[in-house]
């Protein structure tokens, strides 16, 4: 399903991945990963803790050594992080801004060694939030210093960026604004966003791909249309649950009296005839696919 | 977009530096100035008390009396005192700048692994090499330079007091206390042995950083701790024995290069060093001349320059300064 998925768009791929692997002692992080990540797209890479996404994440920026073969705009993350940093951010939850440091400075230090920053852009998103230039980082609460690094990061015209958990701790209303700027003022297709977060409803409507991993390995990875396609939810009612249990669903659970069954690459116009059939969510998706996880 | 030139960049590093450690860099030595300008003037009032009781004489020579007895001869021994003195008001900074640079280079590359901001500066395009390499002149140029500011502001805030409490006496401070030859002779020197110090001190910054880059905890025990149990266990075991090297050895070449070469001007061998504090003990008996100050002759630092302490040290000290860019790149634990 992985390599042989057809691109979507066109173009030489942002990160393509063979046989990525990697091992901290006896645990596998990352099992033989294949994946290629196309221009323009806003991928979700789920999956439940301890997975692997954040060795995945660490290989792609160039933070850690992995076995197979990784290129992230054509190089080598591991031997080209600071020619790739030009092209590349990322906004992690652990990524914190050093507490010391000033807004006027920060901007004026990014300003400074970033060649593909503008400061009028970051200034005019920086108006738009109640930050001042006299505050430090420790002066401003947790969803400030998200607006301020996002602000950072969206006045650098970069073609991939990478979240780790963004919004982790972060309000509703931070975190409405977070996806809204970074759809709104950011994304274009040029950009490229991979994008981890264990708050998947919130996001499951801005991704265009989807991938889930696993135990190290990359068990989903479709576009969401193609994720339409192939999943369907059938709203059944209890004389017809054993005629839709014959069709070997992902999963089952009751709702009102009634079962909800989840299906992997069934006829949808036979699932019709069952129930009611609904879109999937990726959560439900998640927890089906998940399942036995932690058992 | 920003035109970014290397040479920009690291200025922006070091810029980083200063703002994340002016509390070191800058208010530390100033701060130790003052205190010193402050101890000073409680002396000369309480002087002043005494004196007002008993009268001011040096050498049995009553103050007023004394701009009198002084000839040209006797004005360049006074110069030279002055020089001395305030050769010496730059020995208490020195020892705050050993501080603020030992505790600076333990924290340089660890401090950011613990608040995990070192994945915010990695984020940027910015080399671990210019990162270490911003470190290493942070702690051997930035700080002593601002240390060496402060020092200058403590000699002026020190004849000035000097100058208002013999105006208070009725003697004229200028011909006395000021020649800005000499000063500003000092002051070269000074100057002139901050680049010989920031050699000399590479190894104590390339094991500071490789500590600071390579420990996943408790930095300064393996900083400190371990070459000072390496000098204890040496002592005591005589561990080297069969290699026919002393424990003074061990400690003076191992541990003390280690974690005192930051220590300004500690460079200076033992011989020039007692020569310098003999000649500063004894105004009566200094002799004016070129080797008034011999720590701080060109000969002296020419010979230090190329000495094999200072040459072996180097190369240890950018053995170690690429260690720890190595541990740099791949120490990003904090990020699990």
């Amino acid at each position: 399903m992985n390599m042989d998925m057809p691109q979507v768009s066109s173009g030489t791929p942002i990160v393509s991945a063979r046989g990525l692997s990697k091992r901290y002692g006896a645990t596998v992080a990352l099992d033989n990963v294949n994946l290629q990540i196309a221009p323009g797209r806003i991928v979700g890479l789920v999956g439940p803790n301890g997975a692997g996404k954040t060795t995945a994440l660490r290989a792609i920026l160039g933070l850690t050594e992995f076995d197979g073969d990784l290129t992230v705009l054509g190089l080598d993350p591991r031997t080209h992080r600071t020619e790739l940093m030009q092209q590349v951010c990322f906004i992690a939850d652990v990524a914190v801004l050093p507490r010391w440091l000033r807004v006027a400075d920060a901007v004026d230090f990014v300003a400074g060694v970033h060649p593909r920053f503008s400061r009028e852009k970051c200034e005019a998103f920086l108006a738009r939030t109640k930050i001042k230039h006299t505050q430090r980082v420790r002066e401003l609460s947790k969803g400030m210093i998200v607006q301020l690094h996002l602000a950072l990061v969206m006045a650098i015209d970069a073609k991939l960026l990478v979240l780790d958990e963004p919004t982790l701790g972060l309000d509703i209303l931070y975190r409405k604004e977070f996806y809204e700027s970074l759809l709104n003022d950011y994304f274009d297709h040029e950009k490229t966003i991979l994008v981890t977060t264990h708050q998947i409803e919130e996001i499951e409507r801005i991704l265009t791909d989807l991938m889930f991993i696993k135990d190290g390995r990359i068990i989903l990875d479709a576009s969401m249309e193609a994720v339409g396609d192939r999943y369907a939810e059938v709203m059944v009612a209890p004389d017809k649950a054993e005629a839709a249990r014959a069709l070997k669903p992902l999963s089952e659970r009751q709702i009102f009296g009634k079962s909800v069954f989840l299906f992997d690459g069934v006829d949808q116009g036979h699932l019709a005839t069952l129930g009611e059939l609904h879109k999937p969510s990726v959560a439900d998706l998640f927890v089906a696919t998940m399942k036995g996880t932690y058992a | 977009m920003n035109a970014v030139t290397p040479v920009n960049k690291f200025t922006w590093l070091l810029k980083r530096e200063y703002w994340e450690h002016r509390g070191g860099f800058f208010w530390t030595p100033m701060i130790t100035a003052m205190v010193i300008l402050a101890i000073m003037i409680l002396v000369l009032v309480s002087a002043e008390f005494l004196a007002n009781q008993n009268g001011v004489n040096i050498n049995g020579i009553h103050l007023e009396q004394l701009t009198k007895h002084l000839g040209v001869s006797e004005i360049e021994k006074m110069h030279a005192g002055v020089d001395i003195g305030l050769l010496s008001l730059s020995f208490p900074i020195g020892i705050a700048l050993f501080f603020v640079v030992l505790f600076y280079g333990i924290g340089a590359l660890y401090n950011d692994r613990s608040d995990r901001s070192a994945l915010f500066w990695k984020s940027l395009p910015i080399s671990d090499l210019s990162t270490v390499l911003s470190k290493v002149a942070a702690a051997t140029l930035v700080a002593p330079i601002l240390a060496m500011a402060a020092i200058i502001a403590l000699q002026l805030g020190f004849l000035v007091l000097m100058s208002l409490y013999a105006l208070l006496h009725g003697i004229n401070p200028f011909p006395l206390l000021w020649s800005p030859t000499h000063l500003l002779a000092l002051w070269f020197k000074l100057v002139l042995i901050i680049p010989v110090n920031a050699l000399w001190a590479l190894p104590s910054v390339g094991w500071l950083l490789l500590c600071s880059s390579f420990a996943r905890s408790k930095p300064f025990l393996w900083a400190v701790a371990l070459p000072i149990m390496a000098g204890v266990l040496n002592s005591w075991f005589g561990l080297m024995k069969n290699m026919s090297l002393t424990s003074t050895w061990f400690w003076q070449n191992i541990v003390g290069r280690l974690l005192l070469s930051i220590v300004p001007g500690s460079w200076m061998d033992a011989e020039t060093l007692r020569n310098t504090m003999e000649r500063a003990g004894d105004d009566v008996r200094i002799e004016v001349g070129p080797h008034l100050d011999a720590g701080f002759t060109l000969d002296a630092i020419g010979h230090a320059l190329v000495s094999p302490s200072m040459l072996i040290g180097i190369v240890a000290g950018v053995a170690m300064i690429a260690a720890a860019v190595y541990f740099r790149r791949v120490r990003t634990e904090s990020y699990a």
